[in-house]
């Protein structure tokens, strides 16, 4: 019998269908920290450059409780400067998938649960509703934070730039039917 | 009059509206047509990709199969569902298997994407398929002095979609030097607006949005140009959050470059939303109305 991948080993699955180069091509420069605006902003408790050194260590733990993929904001910079070119915002993606499907994300994230409402909501409806969006964060924002969104919100609304009705696409059936056949998701009517 | 598949994309439904209005308007003028995408989906933001690749790549690539039923290339005005359609087309196209298995799912709604329809950014169909000549010969109303920060953002240039140079990009500062105007060179021009994480980590976003806020006041600009709804909300509906956030007194318009290039052309502000703003325009409209040519 086939051994169990190593953590490396199933990271690396995960990077199969990028462009990029294998992590072990990583020789620890920081470009990618010091380029990246989060990391460097002091958001992140392991920046870009770590992250890729803890996973060629075998670090599982420690890279699933890290907050860095989750505080990417996908703008590529770190991925257009890599010197050895690997594909770093993309390996971000890879664990955020990662984390998500081994249902292993941090409890104080708003990223995974934002992503997931965001995903249910689009398979409902095929399209993208703010209102419904904000339920899956505005809980967990402290009581200023609630209010100052809720006065955003209001303003917006009354510049007529918050929609009121969720939108939806007019083939429905057939889209949830396209879904449906990449993966099962339950009756398409329920 | 050349013809494109319109993607609008979620938010300018609602929240972009305005930057509806200008590209419709604008390209109107410039002899460009666009047919909005018949039935189009989400294109999956970056949320989707965050928690199944298959799924989001089948969502770009039902509209692109519709856009390839319409015989049209699509323009998307939104850099994110831009780089999603874009990077879904190159993959599907360099992965047989894979656009096999979705164009088996894409059946159910009798659509196939065989790849034909390419995809383009709004900003590109201004700056590349129409071009600079076409776009100034239309200008009745230079914006002669006004100081406009061309604000790229990220994901029209990145990731890198061959061997090109994404670090010194010049297109934005070409249009505004186009429609009359001054284009301030500023630090942070290709610098991330935080994206999404203004809903996920609010206190990183508030820092990314101050910093382009404080580079572009740096270097004197009257307005942020930008060509994307998220960098455009990001910057200008959470500039007051921004400014509680970290004591500034930041007061910087924040339009679009369609709006720009709809003064420039003479159209009134109505028409291109303007009006809409948080942040409001009316220093930039009256500099717009100052200076008929």
């Amino acid at each position: 019998m086939a051994d169990k991948p190593t953590f490396r080993e199933e990271i690396a699955g995960l990077l199969h269908a990028s462009m990029g180069n294998p992590l072990d091509m990583c020789m620890q420069c920081g470009t990618c920290s010091a380029t990246c605006p989060v990391a460097s902003g002091g958001f992140m408790d392991n920046s870009p450059r770590r992250i890729i050194a803890m996973i060629n260590a075998g670090l599982k733990e420690r890279v699933l409780k890290s907050n860095t993929y989750w505080y990417c904001a996908s703008c590529y910079h770190c991925t257009v400067r890599c010197p050895r070119g690997i594909d770093i915002a993309e390996l971000m993606y890879g664990l955020k998938r990662y984390t998500v499907w081994h249902a292993k994300t941090q409890e104080d994230l708003i990223g995974p649960v934002f992503s997931e409402t965001f995903v249910k909501m689009i398979v409902r409806t095929g399209r993208s509703f703010e209102p419904v969006l904000a339920t899956s964060y505005l809980f967990t924002l402290g009581l200023p934070e609630m209010i100052q969104e809720a006065q955003t919100a209001t303003t917006l609304m009354l510049k007529g730039r918050l929609p009121l009705l969720p939108a939806r696409i007019k083939r429905l059936d057939n889209f949830k039917r396209v879904l449906k056949r990449i993966i099962p998701l339950g009756d398409p009517d329920a | 009059m050349k013809k494109y598949a319109y993607f609008p994309g979620c938010s300018l439904e609602k929240m972009a509206r305005s930057y509806h209005d200008s590209a419709i308007e604008t390209l109107r003028r410039l002899d460009v047509e666009l047919e909005e995408l018949e039935d189009w989906n989400c294109c999956g933001a970056t949320a989707y990709f965050h928690v199944d690749e298959l799924l989001a790549y089948t969502l770009c690539a039902r509209n692109l199969a519709q856009a390839e039923k319409q015989h049209l290339d699509v323009v998307a005005p939104c850099s994110g569902c831009y780089k999603n359609m874009f990077s879904t087309r190159a993959h599907l196209q360099h992965e047989p298997d894979l656009a096999d298995h979705i164009n088996y799912a894409l059946e159910a709604d009798n659509l196939k994407f065989t790849g034909t329809s390419a995809v383009r950014h709004l900003i590109e169909v201004f700056v590349q398929d129409i071009g600079m000549d076409a776009v100034k010969a239309k200008v009745t109303h230079p914006l002669r002095g006004l100081r406009v920060a061309p604000y790229y953002g990220c994901q029209i240039l990145r990731p890198r979609k061959d061997q090109e140079d994404v670090e010194q990009a010049h297109f934005f500062e070409d249009l505004i030097a186009a429609i009359g105007a001054t284009p301030v060179e500023y630090e942070l021009k290709l610098r991330c607006c935080g994206g999404a994480l203004i809903i996920t980590n609010r206190k990183a976003a508030l820092s990314l949005v101050r910093n382009l806020l404080q580079s572009a006041a740096a270097a004197k600009a009257d307005v942020i140009a930008t060509a994307c709804p998220l960098c455009q909300v990001n910057l200008e509906c959470y500039q007051k959050l921004v400014n509680q956030e970290f004591g500034t007194s930041f007061n910087m318009p924040v339009l679009y470059f369609t709006q720009l290039v709809g003064l420039a052309f003479g159209l009134p502000p109505k028409k291109l939303g303007i009006g809409t703003e948080l942040v409001s325009a009316e220093p930039v409209i009256c500099h717009a109305r100052s200076k008929p040519s």
